[in-house]
């Protein structure tokens, strides 16, 4: 078992969404230590690249904003390395897969697991693709997410379930990673008909945004909720103030840790 | 499946999200191989819309220059002005076929763009089109085109604001309206089936040209020059020579400013193996997988990446691959014009440029064989801006 089984398998979970570096790698690692110290359960993070196609202009900029302040792959093995020291919390990484290729995968995957992190997301590498590396992610001891998007069939996501060894990652909606205002009704139909078919931890992601969606998800039967772009943007308000932003971030994930108790 | 990768290079590397749209496209491509009525209207648009069959011209002056027969492939009559249209008809009916109700695009020069737009004025699809802020800029008589024929253009700001930015804006308005939405892919690049989708349309060029050269000359070419970009000219006129190793092919990169600068787009001399776009092939990439800015003059052929089975023609060195800089096309635009009385987009340019510096390689006998992918015409302020300054 991983972390995140552990975890999601006996309780369910708000899983804050950061990007390693955002805005700079010192104000980045202080604003989720501080988020860390606000009780939230898991981590996912991703490593910034500069044209990611899943992604909403929020995300974008955030990876922009990271890249352009220095950091890069070895800089976000330190800054997870200092996120690990600090916390024993479950740790997902999302990343796009030329970051890991360029590095080597193998090579990739083991700095990875050595740094800290418990599973990674490769957002381009869909199931088929997946195949020819699950044997060295496997050797290297990172468990998998994989995404399942609003038109995958069900025969697919028996599949893509079978190889998920950490959580899946349900997307809740078509489009990119971004704000939305209401969720549609079948993302909650989704839930439903996937949990009859699996034990795998389920965690909903993609354009949530209010306590109240993470409530009415979680009692609909998800194992985790991710929050990326709310949070982001709350970062990409106070860029020029760590200590505001830790604030407005802490009291961002307070306010939902208090509503689902 | 049999196309999906080419050695070790090509694949879908996509969002789970585009796993179900691509799967429906590569359906509807198997299904339309076979298919006489697609096949009938397909050939009907070709010919009679299009103009096909394109030409072969005997550049008759540059030959006496240089001591070589080139012949010149003349994509540029093409309807629309570049190869490009024999892939946004393909394209264009595989879509009206699957009961698409919206065509998205991006562009570069603006000539996928203006081809796509073209396709759904005679369809009456909606096209939208998505291209990278600069070139909307240096290509702003292709805009006007595509508004003219109804597309809506989207100017796209974000990174260098050229084609790779338009095609991470086209994926993204997929990724969100793939339901009813069908993106029309522009080169011969991109996530399984695209390559392969591309490639199948872009055949016409090679098919019409070997059976022309035969005919005219009793032979095969020595050589075959195309430009490449994300690679569609280029495989399409490949195609018909692949198994004919005594042809030697050539593929003309963007080398900008010159190889030992920054500022180039010669992915398969200076890239190294990557996954981006979907595909698993060559990119202009830094040590930590960032994929970097390009430049040329030619907006054509601005794109960080190419096809994957030019990342394989080029491994296995089936294919020879090399740069002309800005100041060759530009020079063999001019000298195109003098001589031959033929404006070739400064794309096109860069395979001629190719072909007149390697000649030397051949003997004064030999037949070289040049794809002519488009007309100039787009490019005359760009050169005069170029040459006055
Ligand atoms: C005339 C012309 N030639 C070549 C290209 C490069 O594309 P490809 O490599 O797909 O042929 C373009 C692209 O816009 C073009 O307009």
């Amino acid at each position: 078992m991983n972390r995140f089984t552990k975890l999601l398998k006996n309780q369910q979970a708000f899983i804050p969404f950061f990007m390693l570096g955002d805005p700079t790698p010192e104000a980045s690692l202080e604003i989720i230590k501080a988020a860390i110290d606000g009780g939230c359960q898991a981590l996912e993070l991703g490593l910034p690249f500069a044209d990611p196609i899943a992604d909403g202009p929020v995300i974008q900029a955030s990876a922009e904003r990271a890249l352009k302040n220095g950091t890069d792959f070895a800089k976000c093995l330190e800054l997870i390395t200092a996120i690990r020291e600090y916390s024993d919390i479950p740790i997902g990484l999302l990343i796009y897969f030329n970051l890991i290729y360029r590095q080597g995968v193998e090579l990739a995957y083991q700095k990875l697991a050595a740094a800290g992190v418990d599973a990674i997301l490769q957002v381009d590498v869909p199931l088929e693709e997946a195949e020819q590396y699950n044997e060295l992610l496997t050797k290297s001891g990172l468990a998998s997410i994989n995404l399942i998007a609003p038109n995958t069939s069900e025969e697919r996501a028996k599949k893509i379930l079978n190889n998920t060894t950490a959580f899946a990652y349900v997307v809740s909606d078509y489009g990119t990673t971004g704000v939305r205002s209401e969720l549609p009704q079948q993302t909650f139909t989704r839930i439903q008909n996937l949990k009859a078919m699996t034990d795998v931890p389920l965690v909903i992601g993609f354009g949530i945004n209010t306590a109240e969606q993470v409530q009415d998800l979680l009692s609909a039967g998800a194992d985790g909720v991710i929050i990326g772009s709310a949070i982001t943007k709350i970062i990409a308000k106070h860029v020029d103030d760590v200590g505001q932003a830790k604030v407005a971030v802490t009291s961002f994930i307070n306010n939902i840790m208090t509503k689902i108790g | 499946m049999q196309d999906k990768y080419y050695g070790e290079f090509g694949g879908c590397y996509v969002p789970e999200i585009l796993m179900q749209p691509l799967a429906e496209v590569d359906q509807a491509f198997q299904e339309i191989k076979h298919d006489a009525d697609f096949q009938a209207e397909l050939s009907d648009l070709l010919e009679n819309y299009a103009g096909r069959a394109t030409p072969i011209t005997l550049a008759r002056n540059l030959s006496r220059i240089i001591g070589r027969k080139i012949y010149l492939k003349r994509e540029d009559l093409l309807h629309g002005g570049a190869h490009k249209t024999n892939n946004t008809i393909g394209q264009g009916l595989l879509a009206k076929r699957m009961g698409k109700k919206r065509i998205i695009a991006e562009t570069g020069a603006g000539q996928h763009g203006v081809a796509t737009a073209m396709i759904g004025a005679l369809l009456g699809i909606p096209v939208e089109v998505y291209m990278g802020r600069v070139d909307a800029e240096r290509q702003a008589q292709n805009v006007k085109r595509m508004q003219l024929f109804g597309a809506k253009v989207h100017a796209v700001d974000s990174g260098s604001a050229t084609l790779k930015d338009a095609i991470n804006a086209a994926l993204r308005d997929w990724v969100t309206n793939a339901g009813d939405t069908y993106y029309l892919f522009g080169t011969a690049a991109g996530p399984y089936p695209f390559p392969a989708l591309v490639r199948y349309f872009q055949e016409v060029i090679g098919r019409e040209a070997r059976e022309q050269m035969l005919r005219l000359t009793g032979a095969l070419p020595a050589a075959v020059f195309a430009c490449v970009g994300g690679g569609s000219n280029a495989i399409g006129i490949f195609s018909a020579f692949l198994d004919d190793s005594q042809v030697k092919l050539y593929g003309a990169e963007a080398a900008g400013q010159g190889l030992h600068t920054d500022y180039h787009a010669a992915t398969l001399e200076k890239g190294a193996a990557g996954v981006f776009h979907g595909m698993h092939s060559m990119f202009l990439q830094n040590q930590d997988g960032q994929i970097t800015e390009t430049h040329s003059v030619s907006a054509g052929l601005d794109y960080p990446g190419v096809g994957p089975e030019h990342a394989h023609l080029h491994a296995t060195k089936r294919a020879e691959y090399l740069g002309v800089t800005d100041h060759e096309a530009l020079n063999t635009y001019r000298l195109m014009a003098e001589r031959e009385g033929i404006l070739p987009a400064i794309e096109s340019c860069h395979a001629l440029a190719l072909a007149l510096r390697e000649a030397e390689n051949f003997d004064a006998e030999a037949n070289l064989l040049v794809n002519l992918s488009g007309r100039g015409d787009k490019d005359l302020k760009n050169y005069f801006t170029h040459v006055n300054s």
